[in-house]
């Protein structure tokens, strides 16, 4: 529980930023919906405001700053009513036994989630064949090392639309297929570098003694190769997971999508509700550390009983 | 003398690097003969380690012969002719002590209660009984150059070869090791080749001492060690042994003088 300190403290500090950041961020919608509704603001007129800086606005309309932290459509949500939003969507709803409804966040996130773990399995499976093939042949290592990194150099949001118009040209039905390759294609590439430094971890001297023993190709890969590079599997696979949920929410955007968490980011967009936005991310972060807190968890216990922690 | 186990014959080894050729060894000859206890000494970069790996055919030399147990090295390392110690202990840390001496015998295919029965043994032989549970994080170095040791014995080879394995040790621990050694050798009456930096350790050990020069790597002299088989801690304040050490630091100066 130690490293909970640390983790709390710079939690306070953001939250302490964001309840900060409302009061600028709002004060011109909140100077607006005062005047519409008939109370004195200064300047009177949005154009007027428009010039002048959200300090100054601050500073003269003080009676209105209490306002900017209680807007329906706010262009920065308190961290109270991101919180709102997100428990009226998801926790609320499974209360009333919905918690599959489409407008549930429960949904969208499972959603999500469920193209994140294909894409997670199917780049890690990718990412570890290729870590074996690098480090078993020179030629692979020369011939697919440079593909790999410069695919990581195209933007996966160009990559995204074009992945999905192919896979709905294969006649691939719903965004399931083309989202987990999307989701894979951003994974398989930290596993991949982690795995080729893992596999290559053991030192010289450790294969000489295998070979004192005349031991076969596969015994070299099984008895010290493979365990020696678990600590730098996890280590991908934690990055890898993330990866493979942006790579999700980002399959998610392009418009066509109407389920999951990236979807709900883009139609609370279209329909100005930036609350929806805001729940919709917090769930994707929170899902995130969900899930490498899991990794990480099962790191621990893999290691401890490999032996390779006190 | 008695039976020829390794036989080395003008053995050359050039390592072509970046920076050019690199003869690490030159026309080195010399026989070791069943049970006997050989030392290597000579200052860094004469070829002690490049001659060991070339007996365990882990380097193959560019000319000379070679042969061990009257085949080649690689035969030999086939047949388990041998068995390495390397400087570093090199055990798995994601293997227990027991699982670590166990390691050559999973490869070489033995039975689980042989290699039950194996590793107990060794464990014992080296005064490691009931560490075999504990990972090797849990050892002093000593304790995990010994357990390495006992790797190296399991198999039941006729050599052993040793490169530098006490050389990160302190003077106590590593007396208690070097007379620990003797015993185990005069016990099952191995053939070992030991590779060390140290004169009193080469001359309290060996039945013969090969000193070595640098650039190109040889052998400069071969001392046939006098001393008795039966040798407690205290035969080093001896006359004899005091000889013995004075010729080998003799050997040693005149590899520098002739490199100087
Ligand atoms: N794989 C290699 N490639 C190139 N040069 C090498 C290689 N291995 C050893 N050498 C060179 O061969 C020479 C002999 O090296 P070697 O390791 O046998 O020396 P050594 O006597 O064991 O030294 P030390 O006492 O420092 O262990 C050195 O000059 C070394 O740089
Ligand atoms: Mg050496």
């Amino acid at each position: 529980m130690r490293a909970a300190l640390p983790v709390l403290t710079v939690l306070a500090a953001i939250l302490l930023l964001w309840y900060l950041a409302v009061a600028p961020m709002n004060i011109r919608g909140a100077l607006d919906l005062a005047e519409r509704s008939g109370r004195a603001v200064t300047p009177e007129t949005p154009l007027a405001r428009q010039d002048v800086s959200v300090w100054r606005l601050m500073a003269q309309n003080p009676g209105q700053i209490a306002a900017a932290y209680e807007l329906d459509r706010p262009r920065l949500p308190t961290p109270q009513q991101v919180g709102g939003e997100l428990w009226k969507t998801t926790g609320e709803m499974a209360l009333r036994g919905r918690a599959m409804s489409k407008r549930s966040l429960i949904y969208h996130a499972a959603v999500t989630l469920r193209s994140t773990l294909w894409g997670f399995v199917l780049g890690t499976a990718l990412g570890i064949l290729g870590a074996v093939a690098i480090v078993y042949s020179r030629v692979v290592d020369m011939s697919l090392m440079p593909w790999a990194i410069i695919s990581q150099t195209i933007p996966i949001v160009a990559l995204a639309p074009m992945i999905i118009v192919l896979s709905s040209q294969l006649g691939i039905e719903g965004r399931g297929v083309p989202k987990a390759i999307i989701a894979a294609y951003l994974c398989y590439f930290p596993v991949l570098v982690g795995m080729v430094k893992g596999l290559r971890a053991p030192a010289p001297s450790q294969l000489d003694l295998l070979q004192t023993y005349s031991a076969s190709g596969l015994q070299v890969f099984l008895k010290l190769r493979l365990p020696s590079s678990v600590p730098y599997l996890f280590t991908s696979l934690k990055i890898g997971i993330a990866a493979s949920l942006v790579g999700t929410i980002v399959g998610e955007l392009p418009t066509g999508a109407i389920s999951g968490l990236g979807a709900r980011i883009l139609i609370g967009d279209q329909f100005g509700t930036p609350l929806a936005i805001w729940a919709a991310l917090l769930a994707a972060a929170l899902m995130a550390g969900a899930l490498v807190t899991l990794l990480d968890l099962l790191q621990r216990i893999t290691l401890k009983r490999m032996g390779m922690q006190a | 003398m008695n039976e020829t186990i390794i036989d080395a014959q003008g053995l050359d080894l050039t390592f072509q690097t970046n920076d050019g050729p690199v003869h690490a060894l030159k026309d080195v000859s010399l026989t070791i003969g069943k049970g006997d206890f050989v030392s290597f000494i000579g200052p860094s970069g004469c070829g002690k380690t490049t001659f060991l790996r070339c007996i365990a055919g882990l380097e193959t030399p560019t000319g000379g012969s070679l042969s061990v147990n009257g085949m080649t090295p690689d035969e030999a390392r086939r047949k388990r002719a041998y068995g390495y110690v390397f400087q570093a202990a090199g055990l798995y840390p994601w293997r227990t002590i027991a699982k670590n001496v166990k390691l050559p015998l999973e490869i070489m295919g033995f039975s689980r209660e042989e290699q039950e029965r194996r590793a107990d043994r060794v464990l014992e032989l080296v005064d490691l009984k009931g560490f075999g549970a504990k990972y090797p994080w849990q050892l002093s170095g000593g304790m995990q150059q010994r357990a390495s040791i006992a790797r190296a014995l399991a198999f039941d080879a006729g050599i052993l070869l040793m490169d530098e394995p006490f050389g990160a040790l302190d003077e106590i621990v590593r007396d208690h090791l070097n007379e620990q050694l003797l015993a185990l050798w005069a016990r099952t009456e191995k053939t070992i080749g030991f590779v060390t930096h140290s004169i009193p350790e080469a001359v309290y050990l060996s039945t013969r001492i090969v000193v070595m020069s640098p650039r190109p790597g040889r052998i400069t002299d071969v001392i046939e060690s006098p001393l008795p088989k039966e040798r407690p801690l205290d035969i080093r304040d001896t006359p004899e042994f005091l000889d013995v050490a004075h010729r080998v630091r003799e050997g040693l100066r005149a590899g520098h003088a002739y490199d100087g």
